[in-house]
């Protein structure tokens, strides 16, 4: 194996690991303080590709100034969402909230499909084309700039999380709900603004997503997987696993693709996901 | 025990291509009784064993992949391929639930692994030499009913409803017998159960057995009417999803719910076709209803017609 091209596959999965992180980090946290598997994340993202598609086509929007009109629209669509459907069904049995996340996702995905067809939409910018030298590799801009962003916006919600009045109250609740409800938190609120914050992740996922890679009523599908793999890998509700759950995977489908081939290359996250879930369901960094 | 309501159905069932002859009416016939025989597949593991699966495609899938696979690569004929096929169900479902249920994933994790390991064999399918990777197999056309490939619609349809009969025979065994009682003894709480001396487990594992089995019937037959299998068609999210979708809205746990989920879809889908060519809409209803169905009809469509009955039953 020639060490060149082995140090562009590391390189490149690692960007592709970036840009899940984002994705990860927003289903994590959903999971972390609801405790409810949101299957719809992967077509909210979808949507939010969209959003940012059209941004580009009819507002003439760079994706990249998108970001905060995305984040802003998609933490609401997010907080609505659980004041309107998700908070009435998520204290009852685990499995309605993901049936009712799945009816969800159909009726996203299926809308979209009815709407905007079925074919898949790719945009240009002045830079998609841009190829930056990083070491071995010849990397599109816009994978370094997804990157980069998206660790920088993963490390500003840690920090939100950390330091802010309401980032307390998160953690308050995803620790012990009933404690917090005794000590003044509004904890249906808190949670409706965590589903929006987990949501509004997608809202600047699919800004950085969307300059270097395509969007189509399905795309979602190529998501759910992936970002259930990263989470349950970094340990259901861990911010710093999903980081790094992030960078493995990346890191694992792009080694996987290198060695196994294309077709078979895919095989590596549902296998992973399948060996966690069975040997490690607590993720690989807790005990 | 009544027996009228089987009785009836099946009578409407048998006399039904007699009464519409067209080529359109058996297909759609032979379309609602498929989708009834595959979610009832996916009702037997997910309500009558209350394992949640959105990944049952792998069975549908593994069933048309093992009697085309049979039949192209060593020259089987498809039906003694048809009973491989449950063969291969069941042992790809017990393998599935023995190594789930032995590390002790239940609820929404389980549904979770289901999903990967479709995921997985779509891959797979996709990757490996035999299986014909991502361009799929063919079946030559060679009419005959011998051939499992009938001269005549109606043929198919017989052959369906034998099958989807058997399933509904299957359910209906679950809701009388001590299997039956054991597995509803597991679904509503797992540790009581065990208490009285129920080895959760084999039962679980027995389940998924029988479930995959049907499924894998329901696949033999998918790729012996379309005379096409890839990939995508059979280890595919939107086969998992139907499946779950006919169980669910028509009513888990319930042995007539898959067959009036699957005429449910199959009129929704009809009526969308009318109305325009776009594509996505039935499936828009479908997932809203599925919403409506866990927010206000735990039990599926069945709960109206017992509704009915028993208004009717009163007067």
């Amino acid at each position: 194996m020639d060490a060149t091209i082995l140090g562009a596959a590391v390189i490149n999965g690692l960007l592709l690991g970036g840009s899940y992180a984002l994705v990860a980090v927003g289903l994590t946290l959903i999971y972390g303080v609801l405790h409810i598997i949101n299957f719809a994340h992967g077509s909210m993202l979808m949507l939010a590709m969209y959003g940012a598609y059209f941004l580009l086509m009819k507002a003439k929007i760079d994706p990249y100034v998108a970001i905060p009109l995305m984040v802003a629209v998609m933490f609401a669509a997010g907080y609505l969402l659980y004041r309107a459907l998700i908070g009435r069904y998520s204290h009852g049995k685990d499995e309605n909230i993901l049936l009712i996340t799945l009816g969800l996702s159909i009726v996203l995905e299926n809308l979209a499909l009815f709407f905007f067809k079925g074919d898949t939409q790719t945009i240009t910018v002045a830079y998609s084309d841009r190829m930056i030298e990083l070491g071995p590799a010849l990397v599109p801009l816009p994978k370094l700039v997804s990157f980069v962003a998206s660790l920088a916006l993963c490390a500003a919600l840690a920090w939100f999380i950390a330091r802010t009045d309401t980032g307390r109250a998160i953690r308050a609740v995803a620790k012990e709900r009933h404690g917090a409800r005794l000590v003044g938190i509004d904890v249906e609120k808190i949670f409706a603004v965590s589903y929006g914050i987990g949501i509004a992740c997608l809202g600047a996922a699919a800004c950085l997503l969307i300059p270097s890679f395509y969007v189509s009523p399905s795309v979602g599908h190529l998501f759910v997987i992936v970002a259930f793999t990263i989470v349950v890998l970094g340990g259901m509700g861990s911010f710093v696993g999903a980081l790094v759950g992030a960078l493995i995977i990346g890191l694992t489908e792009s080694l996987s693709g290198l060695f196994l081939g294309e077709a078979l290359g895919q095989i590596g996250i549902p296998l992973i996901f399948i060996l966690i879930l069975l040997f490690r369901p607590t993720g690989i960094f807790n005990r | 025990m009544n027996w009228k309501i089987p009785a009836g159905l099946l009578a409407v069932a048998l006399a039904y291509p007699f009464i519409f002859r067209s080529n359109f009416a058996i297909n759609f016939g032979v379309l609602v009784l498929f989708f009834a025989l595959i979610g009832q597949a996916w009702n037997i593991a997910g309500g009558f064993g209350g394992q949640l699966s959105f990944g049952h495609a792998v069975f549908f899938g593994t069933g048309a992949y093992c009697s085309t696979v049979l039949q192209l690569k060593l020259g089987w004929n498809p039906w003694p391929g048809l009973v491989a096929s449950a063969g291969a169900g069941a042992l790809v479902g017990a393998l599935i639930a023995a190594l789930s249920f032995r590390f002790g994933l239940k609820g929404s994790y389980f549904a979770l692994i289901t999903l990967a390991f479709a995921e997985a064999f779509r891959i797979l399918a996709n990757a490996v030499e035999f299986t014909g990777g991502g361009l799929g197999l063919l079946i030559p056309l060679k009419r005959s009913a011998v051939n499992f490939q009938f001269a005549e619609r109606i043929g198919f349809y017989y052959t369906i409803l034998a099958l989807t009969v058997l399933s509904i025979g299957i359910a209906i065994w679950l809701k009388c017998s001590r299997f039956g009682a054991r597995l509803a003894a597991i679904r509503e709480n797992e540790d009581a159960a065990r208490a009285l001396g129920i080895d959760s487990y084999r039962e679980k594992v027995k389940v998924m057995a029988l479930s995959g089995a049907l499924c894998a019937l329901g696949g033999t037959f998918y790729a012996q009417y379309y005379l096409y299998i890839d990939p995508t068609l059979a280890f595919g999210v939107d086969k998992s999803v139907e499946m779950l979708l006919v169980s669910m809205i028509g009513g888990t746990g319930t042995v007539y719910g898959p067959l009036i989920g699957s005429l449910l879809l199959a009129l929704v889908g009809e009526g969308t076709r009318a109305v325009t060519d776009a594509q996505g809409l039935s499936l828009i209803i479908y997932g809203g209803l599925l919403i409506l169905i866990i927010g206000f009809l735990p039990n599926g469509l069945v709960d109206l017609f017992k509704l009915r009955w028993r208004r009717k039953a009163r007067a």
